[in-house]
């Protein structure tokens, strides 16, 4: 079921990840549409593809998995589709509120650099933080390390 | 007919299980990271839809997919920096290939 081809998975991921982003266009979150295709098309898709050139031979296909964890993981996937669908399609959600969203670049900037009650200038604090170390992290992990000096 | 709550719950579930799938039959440690975004991203999709048809009044949901985003940009980062150096030590990145910190 899974294609053999790396890139080719790479490739479906990327019109995927355009679906989602369609579908945040369609809820009027144009903002978060933006900010999907921006962040992942533009910037994970492009990094996986690079990885993938860098660590594996062009045309190399993967090993088709073995047919019990194929089994498995099907049988496992199956049920919890159906299980979570079950519970969604029976649980009575509160009624529907009619008012629009207002999710406009203006309104989430107000609220995210707001540093009252209500905003979130701490979590964007800790989420820069956390990006900054993030980049050190994997830019030394990613350093070749110097051969040894005798 | 008119597109409800359900069905983008239901959307999201089937991409959540697609990626879950992935991550079970994949062995390739960049197809793995692929099958943890698709799931990042229904779990996106989920806070986008309760914040737009059940609290429109307020922000949360879409702030907390923007700081989703934001951590699966710096996971997505730190994964392939440690990919290419397995890389470069084992020259191959499947899992079952790198065990040096097994026992």
């Amino acid at each position: 079921m899974t294609t053999t081809k790396i890139f080719r998975a790479a490739v479906f991921l990327l019109f995927s990840l355009m679906g989602v982003a369609g579908l945040y266009f369609w809820m009027h979150v144009e903002f978060v549409a933006a900010v999907q295709i921006i962040v992942y098309v533009g910037g994970i898709v492009v990094l996986i593809i690079f990885s993938i050139f860098l660590t594996q031979e062009a045309g190399v296909e993967m090993p088709k998995a073995t047919n019990t964890r194929l089994i498995f993981s099907t049988l496992a996937s199956i049920c919890g589709i159906v299980l979570t669908t079950l519970l969604i399609d029976q649980y009575a959600f509160p009624e529907i509120s009619t008012m629009a969203l207002d999710a406009s670049p203006n309104n989430i900037g107000t609220n995210m650099m707001d540093y009252t009650e209500k905003g979130y200038a701490l979590p964007f604090e800790v989420i820069s933080i956390l990006l900054l170390a993030a980049m050190v992290g994997s830019i030394t992990i990613a350093l070749k390390s110097k051969p040894e000096e005798v | 007919m008119e597109v409800t709550l359900t069905h983008i719950l239901f959307l999201s579930t089937s991409l959540f299980f697609i990626g879950m799938y992935g991550l079970f039959t994949r062995r390739n440690m960049i197809t793995m990271l692929m099958a943890i975004e698709l799931i990042l991203n229904s779990v996106n999709i989920n806070f986008v839809a309760f914040n737009k048809y059940l609290y429109p009044e307020e922000l949360t949901g879409v702030f907390f997919t923007i700081f989703i985003i934001a951590i699966a940009a710096a996971e997505a980062a730190v994964a392939i920096a440690i990919i290419i150096h397995i890389y470069r030590d084992h020259k191959s990145i499947d899992v079952e290939d790198s065990q040096d910190m097994k026992y």
